[in-house]
Parts: C-alpha cells; sequence; structure tokens
C-alpha cells in the first residue's frame, strides 16, 4: 500500500519548534456574531500561554483558529516568516488535546498515540521506540495494549497528552483539558501538564475557565471576554494589576463597590462612601466624581492597623478549614474578607486596607462590559 | 428512615414475588408467534408433506431440477450486486454529506420518495422512461452517443436498475445516521494529527461503521432477494430474471402446489440466513464499541 500520500506535509513544518507565533488581529464571525474580534498575540519558543475567560468568551474558537480547525473571518497567523492561516489543521502538525479526549475508540492505548507517526510514515523500530518514550513520560506504559474505553477519565487524559506530544510538535494546544475531571485528579492532572510541560519544553496554548489553572501554569495569561482581549501579561501581573474590572472580577476581586470620588491627587484618589474616607489607587484615567473599587478578600484585613481604616459588623461567618471567609456590612457596603480569627455574628469589627490594595477603576456603569 | 423508604420504593415491584414487568413482553411475544413462528411452522410442515413421495421429495426435486435450483444463483447474481452497489455507493456519499447543511436535508428529503413509491410503480415508470422509446434512450440517440437504442428493459440490467433505484435510499439513509453517530471531534484529533481526508476516512470513519455497513447490508440484501415485481415486470421472468420467488409464485398458483411452493420459500430463507449470518459473524472481527472518544 502506498501511504506517500497521505503523509502530512509536516516537512515544511518547523520540527524543532520556533521562535515565535504570531497572531495578527485574528477575528472569527460565526453569522453575525463576532466571536474573536482582533486578537494579538506572540508567543515565544518554550513559552505557556493560557487563553482564560468566561464560556463565550472566544478562547476556544481562537484555539480552533490556531490548530485550522476554524478558518478566520479576518487577520492572520505567522510561524516566524510563514503565513500559516491557509494551511489545513494535517499540514500545521500541531498536537491538539481535547476537551472530550477524542481518543479513537477502536485502537488500542499504543496505536492511538502512533497514530500520528503513521501518518508521517516513521519507520516501525522508531515508532515504536518514540511511543514507548511517550507511555513512559505519562506513565501508561502497563495498559498500552488496552482500549481507551478500558481506562479511567485521568489515564485517557493521559493518552491524549501522550498522542499530541509524540508527534514532537512545534507547538501544543489544549481545549480545557482538566474540565471534564474530579476535583482531586484535576490538581494532580494539573501538575502531571506542568512536569510534561517542563519535559517537552514546546510552546503551548492553554484554553481554561478556571484562574488557579491559568495562573498555576502559564507563563503568560491572556483574558478574553466578549470575543476581546481584556489584559495579556504575567499570572503575578493580573492578579495584582488587573487592567480593568472584567478581569478583576475573575481574578477573585470579589469586592467590588461604587464610590465617590473627592479628590485625585496623581494616581491616588481620595474616596468617599457612606461617610467614611477611603484612599485608593487609580488604574487608568478617573474622571467625575464617581468610580468602583476591587479589593480582594485576602486585603481586607481584621483590626485597625496601617492604611485604611473603618469599622462593620460582622453579618455571616463560612468556615473554610484553613480560614472563614467573613461578610462585614460597613457605611461603603458589606466588604467580603478572609481571616483565621475566629468571629461571631453581629460582632463589631475594625478593618483595615492598603491604600494600595484599594483598585479605583471608572464607574462600572454596565456592569459586566468591560470599561476600556 | 430516608434510605428505608427509597430501598421500599425499588423493590415495591418485587415485594409480592411477582414482578409484572415481563406481562409487558406479552403482547409482543404473541405478534410475533401469531405472525412469524406460526406460518413459519406451518410453511415448514406443508413443505415437508408433498402431495406424492416421501417428506423431502419437495427438497429433492428442487435441487435436482436444474429450473429450478438455477434460481438460486439466479437471484444472487441480481441481489449481490445490487446489493454492494447500494452500500458502496452510499458510503462515500454519506460520507461527503456527513455535515448538517442544506443540501443534506434536500438529498435526504428527496431520497425518501422512491422509497414511499414502492417497486410496482418505480418498474412502470422505468418501463417506459428506460424502453426503446423512452427519454434515456432518445437523448443517447438525440446525442450520437449510440447507434440503435440500448436494452435496459425485459433483462438483467432492469431489474438491477429498479433494485438500485428502490435500495439505494434505503441504504443510504441507514448509513448516513450510523454515519453521522460518530464523534466528529475523532476525524478533527486525526487532522491535527496529520490524516488528510482520505486517511481519515480509512483510518477513522470506516472501521466505527463496519457494524453499521453489516446491518445495512443484510437488510439490503434480504430485501433484495425477495425481488419478485421488478423482475416480472422489468426483467425477462421466463430466462435471466427468472428468480427465486418466481419460482415460489409458479409452484403455488401455477402449478397449485402448495408443498413445493412452501419448499422453496424455506430454501430461499435458508440462503438468506446463510449470508446474514456469514456477514454478521464477520463483524465479529471488527471493533463493535460506542463511536466516541472519551468522557463525552
Amino acid at each position: 500500500m502506498n501511504e506517500a500520500p497521505e503523509r502530512a506535509a509536516d516537512a515544511g513544518a518547523a520540527r524543532d519548534g520556533f521562535e515565535e507565533l504570531r497572531l495578527h488581529r485574528v477575528t472569527r464571525r460565526f453569522h453575525d456574531t463576532t466571536a474573536l474580534d482582533g486578537l494579538t498575540l506572540t508567543i515565544r519558543r518554550g513559552e505557556f500561554v493560557a487563553l482564560l475567560g468566561p464560556s463565550g468568551c472566544g478562547k476556544s474558537t481562537a484555539l480552533n483558529c490556531v490548530a485550522g480547525l476554524l478558518a478566520l473571518s479576518g487577520g492572520s497567523i505567522w510561524l516566524d516568516e510563514r503565513r500559516i492561516d491557509a494551511l489545513r489543521p494535517e499540514e500545521r502538525g500541531f498536537g491538539m488535546v481535547f476537551q472530550n479526549y477524542a481518543l479513537f475508540p477502536h485502537m488500542s492505548v499504543r496505536r492511538n498515540i502512533a497514530f500520528g507517526l503513521m501518518m508521517r510514515g516513521v519507520a516501525r523500530d522508531e515508532t515504536r521506540r518514540r511511543v514507548d518514550a511517550a507511555l513512559d513520560l505519562v506513565q501508561l506504559r502497563a495498559h498500552a495494549e488496552k482500549l481507551p474505553g478500558q481506562l479511567s477519565g485521568g489515564q485517557q487524559q493521559r493518552v491524549a497528552l501522550a498522542r499530541a506530544i509524540v508527534i514532537d510538535p512545534p507547538l501544543i494546544l489544549m481545549d480545557e483539558p482538566l474540565s471534564n475531571l474530579d476535583a482531586k485528579l484535576r490538581l494532580e492532572m494539573r501538575h502531571e501538564i506542568r512536569r510534561i510541560h517542563r519535559a517537552v519544553h514546546r510552546a503551548t496554548i492553554y484554553v481554561t475557565h478556571d484562574q488557579d489553572e491559568a495562573l498555576s501554569l502559564a507563563d503568560r495569561i491572556v483574558v478574553l471576554q466578549d470575543g476581546r482581549v481584556q489584559q495579556i501579561g504575567t499570572p503575578e501581573d493580573l492578579y495584582a494589576r488587573p487592567a480593568n474590572l472584567a478581569v478583576a472580577r475573575f481574578m477573585g476581586y470579589r469586592n467590588i463597590l461604587d464610590i465617590g470620588v473627592e479628590r485625585m491627587n496623581g494616581n491616588r484618589a481620595s474616596l468617599l462612601g457612606g461617610n467614611v474616607r477611603l484612599e485608593g489607587t487609580a488604574q487608568g484615567s478617573i474622571f467625575g466624581g464617581r468610580a468602583t473599587i476591587a479589593v480582594r478578600p485576602e486585603e481586607v484585613v481584621l483590626g485597625a492597623s496601617a492604611g485604611n481604616t473603618l469599622s462593620g459588623t460582622v453579618d455571616q461567618v463560612e468556615y473554610c478549614g484553613r480560614d472563614y471567609l467573613v461578610d462585614v456590612v460597613t457605611p461603603v457596603g458589606t466588604l467580603y474578607l478572609r481571616t483565621d480569627r475566629r468571629v461571631s455574628r453581629d460582632e463589631t469589627v475594625q478593618l483595615s486596607i492598603l491604600p494600595e490594595r484599594v483598585l479605583v477603576f471608572p464607574p462600572d456603569s454596565t456592569r459586566g462590559e468591560p470599561s476600556p | 428512615m430516608a434510605a428505608r423508604t427509597a430501598e421500599n420504593n425499588t423493590s415495591a415491584g418485587r415485594t409480592a414475588g411477582f414482578d409484572v414487568a415481563p406481562l409487558l413482553f406479552i403482547p409482543a411475544a404473541l405478534v410475533v408467534v401469531g405472525l412469524f413462528l406460526y406460518p413459519f411452522a406451518y410453511g415448514l410442515v406443508l413443505s415437508l408433506t408433498p402431495a406424492k413421495g416421501d417428506m423431502l421429495a419437495n427438497y429433492q426435486r428442487f435441487f435436482t431440477d436444474q429450473r429450478l435450483w438455477q434460481t438460486i444463483s439466479t437471484t444472487l447474481w441480481i441481489a449481490l450486486p445490487a446489493t454492494l452497489i447500494n452500500v458502496g455507493a452510499s458510503i462515500p456519499i454519506a460520507f461527503v454529506m456527513r455535515n448538517p447543511a442544506w443540501y443534506q436535508r434536500a438529498l435526504t428529503t428527496l431520497l425518501v420518495v422512491p422509497v414511499t413509491l414502492g417497486t410496482v410503480l418505480v418498474a412502470e415508470g422505468l418501463l417506459t422512461y428506460l424502453g426503446p422509446q423512452g427519454w434515456f434512450n432518445r437523448l443517447l440517440l438525440d446525442l450520437h452517443l449510440v447507434a440503435a437504442p440500448v436494452r435496459l428493459t425485459h433483462n438483467y440490467w432492469g431489474v438491477l436498475l429498479s433494485l438500485v433505484i428502490t435500495g439505494f435510499p434505503f441504504a443510504f439513509l441507514l448509513i448516513l445516521s450510523y454515519l453521522t453517530g460518530i464523534d466528529p471531534s475523532l476525524a478533527r484529533a486525526a487532522a491535527t494529527l496529520g490524516a488528510r481526508p482520505g486517511a481519515q476516512f480509512r483510518h477513522i470513519y470506516l472501521p466505527l461503521l463496519v457494524p453499521g455497513l453489516a446491518i445495512t447490508f443484510c437488510l439490503a440484501f434480504v430485501q433484495a432477494f425477495s425481488v419478485f415485481p421488478s423482475a416480472v415486470l422489468l426483467g425477462a421472468p421466463a430466462g435471466p430474471t427468472r428468480v427465486i420467488s418466481i419460482a415460489a409464485y409458479q409452484a403455488a398458483f401455477e402449478d397449485y402446489d402448495y408443498s413445493m411452493a412452501s419448499a422453496i420459500a424455506m430454501i430461499m430463507g435458508g440462503v438468506q440466513l446463510i449470508i446474514v449470518a456469514a456477514v454478521l459473524s464477520a463483524r465479529g472481527l471488527f471493533y463493535r464499541g460506542p463511536a466516541i472518544g472519551g468522557k463525552a
């Protein structure tokens, strides 16, 4: 049988990775809705980039555009100096891990993993050696001859990873790979993906709606909402300095309150809420007398110490094992805070927040819509 | 307390020592016995009680009279190619049409028409359409593609064509439904691994389609093997298309030998059974699980 015609044209794809994958204003429309609106992003060799956002934000669309499974409505994709957005998926040679794993149900684990090598016409001995190495990498050597249906969800996930990695792709794409696993297994596999990424050191685009996954895995995170990029930055950047309220919400800023602005002094804002004065740090330009502040529960400290202080009444206490999640009604509004000190309902408490940790954004007139 | 109530609920149907669920099986069993098993047994007994000779006299006569035993090969010679054409043509067309689109809906709607028309109407239509004065031959003559009308009626080709026209939609619709049941993300995964559409078909779709193809082949074959109206109307029932059902009809209604007719019907059933059993056991060599790629 002549296998040559079905061999992917991977000779053209950069086998040893690439320096840069550039997405330039990548846009995808479905009928009259724009699922992805002008995504511009550069991914460097070996980098782990997470696309983060709520469902329907365009992150999977972006991934499928890079994989070649969806045609672009606009923009271009470049692998170093080669434009690749018109290539078919089989000509791009990227490894992809699907949300439902998409393992071939009629093939053994070994044949699933060998599939990409078979399509490339790799010799039998080399195929065997590379598949064995991939099986060892995901610790599934003992299950090589089983059918996917005989494996647990976590094992199927590992097969999907091994199948994508064994072809030694310049770029690995993962579409919510952990979303079908239970909480414990998800943590384990997260660890595993980190280990495997360190071992193969290939550029990876990882789509997720879980900020913990993105924070713990990625070198850089792209936050998407309504098809548009909200912020691109390192996990530390996004966590400490969200660019807007949409990102702040996603990064765990649970306290989001409307407040009056008395005076601006550089980026230091003097705020007035109820009858309480607060100092905050402006993120972008604040005009007019109103603003929205975002504070993480961990940044609200029980007891009067440095920075802003205010008093309030405890409304609810949730025990979380390591600490308590407490709702405190203050003149500014209800504040959520985390503390390891035991407090009781209706207790009056003093709170303090550092001015640097009170992020002041332009007023959130249309809740949920990102402010420019 | 709650657990005990739940337990009582689940075993409620059995607490009296009698489960009513099997009773629901009775109507279906009655239908099968009354409409299938009884006539079958009746026919079998009838075939074993010929007017003269011993029990197996009818069967002996069938397998010694060339005009009779040859009907098996005549019928197979029509039914097997027709089935292979119907199933074989359905696979690529269904593959191209596997993604929902307006043309998929349009074609499936269009194909229901010959199914509903019935074999007699199709045979009558073909008789004029394919006849020496029909549109088909007129077209060929006007285009100077042929010098004399092509003979497509009252011979083997007429019967084969009518079996394709009535059998293809049936095979196509069945195969399309099997094909669309295969998780499309499998083909996408194969594509990212370097499989072109042809390789995706060979390595992913075809192996997962085998069980469906076997069933479709069996159903299409049984339908084609019992061909009667088109063999009479479009074929040459005295010679090349003297199929086994014609032999049974002649025994019953021309010779009034119901015993012989029953014996021919039994042999017809036996041949079908052998082919169906062979196809279904070959299916066992292939993967037969769900056609999805992991946790749904």
